[in-house]
C-alpha cells in the first residue's frame, strides 16, 4: 500500500477518532483511556510480520519480545477496562435501595 | 479491494463503532467487547494474509504476552489504575519501538528514505513512550519519589537531547546502508534517555496530564510503525488513540489552566514561581477554634447541621483515595439519603491521578453514576446546597484559585465549595495541598475542619448520625 494512501487513512481516523472521542463523558475517562490503551497494543500486528520475516535468530527474538509486550498490552487492557466498566451501575441497579435522584 | 482490505476496514470500524459505544456507561461494556474482538480478528486476519499462521514461535509469544497480560489485569487494584495504565502504554510503545527498529534494519528488505525516516519516527516515538511510561509507572507505584526531580540545567540537557535526536533523525537521510545499525542504537539510547529526563520532573498532580500525552504517544508510535510495516490497521487504529490521548491531555490542560506547550516543555506546578506568603496565609488561631473531632464535645453544632441539611454535595479527591474511604463514603451517603437529603458527588477533572479516576473509585464502593456530576454541570448548585462534604480534596476546591495572582494555581478552574452554606471538611492535616498554596477556605466561617484518617473520621461520623438518626 502506498505512503500516500496511508497518510490519507491516517488523517481520516484522526478525524473519526476525534469525533467519537468527544463524546464520552469524563465519567468513563479512565476506562475509555485504558479501552484506547489496549488499541495502542495494535501494533501486534506489525511485531508480528516482522518476527515471522526475520532471518537472523536474534532479530527473530527481538521480534517475538515485541509480539509478547504489545499482547500483554492488547490483553490486559481490555480486561482491565471490562472489569471497570462493570462496576459502574445506576441507582436503580443497585441492590434495591431506593435512589429518589434523577 | 481485496478481502484483506476489506476485512481490516471491517475491524477498523468495529473499533470505532465500540468507542462510539463508550458514550454511554450502559453500552460501554459492550463497546469494550466489540474493540477486543475486533482486535483479535486483525490479529487472525495479519496472520493468515501473511501466511505466518503455522509459525510456532509467534504462538509462543501470544500465549506468553495473553497470560501475563490476564494476571496484570486480575490483579490490579482499583487505586492503583493510573500505573498499570502507565504500564501497559510503556509496553504498547517498547513494542512499536522494536517493529520501527527491525524495519528500519531493513529486515523487510530494502528501504527507500521515506520508509526510514517512518521507522526512525516510530523508534524515536516508541523509545520516549516506552522510557517515561515506565518512569510514570514507577512514580505511580511509589517505587520512585514521587515529587518532580529537577536538576541543574535539565531545560538545556533536555533540549540538547532533543536536538541531538532531531540531527540523528535527519542524517537518515544521508548515511550508507551499513551505518544504519549505529544510527538506529543512537536514537535509541538518546530518545529513551528524553523519555526519562522528560518525566522525573513530573510530579504527582500533573500525573493525569502526562499520563494522557503518554497515552497519546503510545498509539503515533503505533500508528507511524504501521507506515513503516506497511499495514493499514495499524495506521488507522492508532491514529485513533492517539487522536483519543490527545483530546484527553487537552481537558487535563483546560482543568489545571496549563498550555500543551508549557507541558511539553516540561513546565510543571512546582516550577511555576513560589506563592507570595502573604496573600493567602491562614490565621493558625483561627483555624484551631475551627478544629472539631468527630467524637469530641464540640461537635453537635457542625452534626446538627448535616441532620437539618436538605442538600448534600460530596467532593472527593485523592487523599480519599489513598484513605481508602471510599466505601467509608459511600457508607455516609447511603445515611444521609435514608434520612432523606438529596445527596450529588462532585467530581473535578483533575482529582485523582489520571482522567475519570475519582469515578472509578466510588463505582468500586457502589456510588451509582447517576449521582456523579461533572464540575460545569454541579458548579451553580453550590449557592443552594445546606452541606459540602470534602473528603481528601485541597488544590480542586482552594478559593485561592480565584483570587491569589501569581500561586501556581491562580486561574484553574475549581468547585465552587465556599459558596455553599456550610462546608464540612475530612482532611489528613491542613498542610497546603501539591501546588503549595494554602487554603483559605480552611478558616472561613463557614467551615468545619475534621482533621485524620479519612476512612476513620467519615465512618466515626456517620456513626454518630446514625446514632441519632434511630434513635430520634
Amino acid at each position: 500500500m502506498s505512503l500516500s494512501i496511508l497518510l490519507a487513512l491516517f488523517l481520516v481516523a484522526s478525524v473519526i477518532g476525534h469525533k467519537v472521542i468527544s463524546d464520552v463523558p469524563s465519567l468513563l475517562h479512565t476506562p475509555l483511556m485504558s479501552g484506547t490503551n489496549a488499541l495502542s497494543g495494535v501494533t501486534v500486528l506489525g511485531a508480528l510480520t516482522v518476527a515471522a520475516v526475520a532471518k537472523a535468530t536474534g532479530y527473530r527474538l527481538l521480534g517475538a519480545v515485541a509480539v509478547i509486550l504489545a499482547m500483554i498490552n492488547v490483553v490486559g487492557g481490555f480486561l482491565v477496562t471490562h472489569r471497570m466498566l462493570k462496576m459502574f451501575k445506576k441507582g436503580t441497579e443497585s441492590e434495591g435501595r431506593e435512589n429518589v435522584m434523577g | 479491494m481485496s478481502w484483506v482490505n476489506l476485512l481490516g476496514l471491517v475491524f477498523v470500524l468495529g473499533t470505532v463503532w465500540g468507542i462510539k459505544l463508550m458514550s454511554s456507561p450502559v453500552t460501554a461494556v459492550k463497546g469494550n467487547l466489540l474493540g477486543s474482538v475486533s482486535m483479535a480478528g486483525a490479529i487472525i486476519l495479519t496472520l493468515l494474509a501473511e501466511g505466518i499462521v503455522s509459525l510456532p514461535l509467534l504462538w509462543v509469544a501470544i500465549a506468553m504476552g495473553t497470560l501475563f497480560g490476564y494476571y496484570l489485569a486480575v490483579k490490579v487494584a482499583m487505586i492503583q489504575m493510573p500505573q498499570m495504565v502507565a504500564l501497559l502504554n510503556g509496553f504498547g510503545g517498547g513494542s512499536s519501538a522494536i517493529v520501527s527498529l527491525l524495519a528500519l534494519l531493513g529486515i523487510l528488505g530494502d528501504i527507500s528514505n521515506a520508509d526510514r525516516l517512518t521507522s526512525g519516527l516510530g523508534l524515536v516515538i516508541g523509545s520516549i513512550t516506552l522510557s517515561g511510561s515506565l518512569i510514570a509507572a514507577a512514580k505511580l507505584h511509589g517505587k520512585m519519589n514521587q515529587r518532580p526531580i529537577v536538576f541543574k540545567g535539565q531545560s538545556t540537557w533536555n533540549n540538547l537531547t532533543l536536538l541531538a535526536i532531531g540531527i540523528l533523525f535527519a542524517s537518515l537521510l544521508v548515511i550508507p546502508s551499513d551505518g544504519i545499525t549505529q544510527g538506529a542504537f543512537w536514537i535509541l539510547v538518546l530518545s529513551s534517555a528524553y523519555g526519562v529526563l522528560f518525566t522525573i520532573r513530573v510530579g504527582g498532580a500533573d500525573m493525569p496530564i502526562t499520563i494522557s500525552l503518554l497515552n497519546s504517544f503510545s498509539g503515533i508510535a503505533a500508528s507511524i510503525s504501521g507506515f513503516a510495516v506497511r499495514n493499514p490497521l495499524l495506521v488507522a487504529i492508532g491514529a485513533i488513540v492517539g487522536a483519543s490521548g490527545l483530546i484527553l491531555t487537552r481537558l487535563m490542560c483546560k482543568a489545571m489552566n496549563r498550555s500543551l506547550s508549557q507541558v511539553l516543555a516540561g513546565r510543571t506546578v512546582l516550577m511555576s514561581k513560589k506563592p507570595d506568603p502573604g496573600v493567602t496565609s491562614i490565621d493558625e488561631d483561627h483555624l484551631s477554634r475551627k478544629r472539631r473531632t468527630p467524637d469530641g464535645e464540640d461537635q453537635d453544632d457542625f452534626l446538627s447541621q448535616i441532620r437539618s441539611a436538605k442538600s448534600v454535595i460530596v467532593i472527593p479527591g485523592y487523599g480519599m483515595a489513598l484513605a481508602q474511604a471510599q466505601h467509608e463514603v459511600k457508607k455516609l451517603a447511603d445515611i444521609l439519603e435514608g434520612m432523606n437529603k438529596k445527596v450529588k458527588f462532585a467530581i473535578h477533572p483533575v482529582a485523582g491521578r489520571m482522567p475519570g479516576h475519582m469515578n472509578v473509585l466510588l463505582a468500586e464502593a457502589d456510588v451509582p453514576y447517576d449521582e456523579l456530576f461533572e464540575m460545569d454541570d454541579v458548579n451553580d448548585e453550590f449557592k443552594e446546597t445546606d452541606i459540602v462534604i470534602v473528603v481528601g480534596a485541597n488544590d480542586v476546591i482552594n478559593p485561592a484559585a480565584n483570587t491569589a495572582e501569581g500561586t501556581p494555581i491562580y486561574g484553574m478552574p475549581i468547585l465552587r465549595a465556599y459558596e455553599a452554606k456550610h462546608v464540612v471538611i475530612f482532611n489528613l492535616d491542613t498542610k497546603p495541598g501539591y501546588a503549595g498554596v494554602d487554603n483559605p477556605l480552611y478558616s472561613m466561617d463557614n467551615a468545619t475542619l475534621i482533621l485524620g484518617d479519612a476512612a476513620e473520621t467519615v465512618l466515626q461520623v456517620a456513626s454518630r448520625l446514625q446514632d441519632t438518626a434511630s434513635s430520634g
